[in-house]
């Protein structure tokens, strides 16, 4: 509830605040928010597994964030960010999809 | 917290919806705090887009596209002022056109008597008291003077041009059916030291005319002005033979 509702709170404060994105951080920032919806779709889907920990949440996402900033950031230096990104992207997404797909299964039956 | 086998999946999820205070609980809730502000803020850079946001080789896409743009637009200005250009030299072309068609009707008029003209040229006067001089001499004087070169002559008060004719008629002389009166002035645009000397030259005009008995003079004038006009006629039975006598096109 309190993670869900920090969502929440979090998307209405950045509308509000209009933030303008540091220069440094603007080629990780998306890819960072793609890692972190993983994590938190897949946070979701071991809550519904039963085997959802508070501790195993906080490092993959923090995990997440980091691989896929620190991936895009190789990326950029050798060269190939654009192409790396993309590859981040469909991963997270294919990620994403999968667990999407369990959290429906589970819900739903279907 | 025990997984609970029989627990339906919404059960759980109703369960973990209960708000329960723990540490990691509360750093998750801000992970996710952090996220939403994350998500809130890229979409709004993102409808921003400046192109501080892109990476380098996007800005080198966009430098191409714009490169290619600013060389595209570059060759269309090379076309329009080329067609400027053109456009430009062919109204020159029509303007030298219409001033050589204008120098030429000029020309044609002094020639055909129709305007009149001015410029340097002599004044000889025939004091013949009589009848003494004929349309024989009169035509001797024109000779001579279109042989030095006069461009414009008047005699009397008519203006010379191809079709005059001299005629003796009683005591007197016409000039193209109108007498002249004494004494006979002739006016003639050339060089006036050219003219002059024609007609002063031994055997000459002037002295023709003093063995005949009257006496002439003649006077250089740097700026002589010829204003009898020759009527013009429309021509009966000649045609010219190009059908448009236009002056000959520049372009």
């Amino acid at each position: 509830m309190i993670p869900a509702f920090g969502l929440l709170v979090g998307v209405v404060v950045g509308l509000l605040l209009h933030p303008t994105v540091p220069l440094w951080l603007q080629p990780y920032l998306p890819i960072a928010v793609i890692a972190a919806l993983d994590a938190v779709f897949g946070g979701v889907r071991s809550v519904l597994d039963g085997i959802f920990d508070d501790k195993v949440f906080v490092v993959s996402f923090l995990s997440n964030v980091l691989v896929a900033a620190f991936i895009v950031y190789l990326g950029d230096q050798l060269g190939v960010g654009s192409q790396l990104s993309t590859g981040v992207v469909v991963v997270l997404g294919v990620r994403i999809f999968a667990n999407v797909a369990a959290i429906r299964r589970h819900l739903f039956k279907a | 917290m025990a997984p609970d086998d029989r627990a339906t999946a919404w059960q759980r999820l109703r369960r973990m919806g209960a708000p329960r205070v723990t540490r990691a609980n509360a750093l998750a809730g801000a992970l996710t705090l952090a996220l939403g502000f994350a998500i809130a803020t890229q979409i709004q850079a993102n409808a921003q887009t400046g192109l501080q946001g892109l990476r380098q080789d996007e800005l080198v896409r966009v430098l191409d596209d714009v490169t290619q743009r600013s060389s595209r637009l570059d060759q269309q200005i090379r076309e329009l002022e080329g067609q400027r250009d053109r456009l430009r030299s062919g109204a020159d072309s029509a303007a030298a056109a219409a001033a050589q068609a204008q120098s030429r009707l000029d020309e044609l008029s002094i020639l055909a008597g129709t305007v009149a003209a001015k410029g340097p040229g002599i004044r000889l006067t025939i004091y013949d008291g009589g009848s003494v001089v004929r349309a024989a001499h009169l035509l001797d004087i024109l000779q001579e003077l279109r042989d030095a070169g006069a461009e414009v002559i008047q005699m009397g008060h008519s203006r010379i041009v191809a079709s005059s004719y001299f005629a003796d008629s009683g005591s007197t002389v016409s000039v193209d059916g109108t007498s002249l009166s004494r004494p006979i002035v002739v006016l003639a645009i050339g060089d006036p030291a050219t003219l002059s000397g024609a007609l002063k030259i031994p055997g000459g005009i002037v002295d023709t005319v003093k063995r005949l008995g009257a006496s002439s003079t003649i006077e250089e004038r740097s700026v002589l002005t010829i204003d009898a006009l020759h009527p013009t006629s429309t021509p009966r039975y000649a045609a010219p033979v190009p059908e448009a006598t236009t002056a000959p096109s520049g372009s």
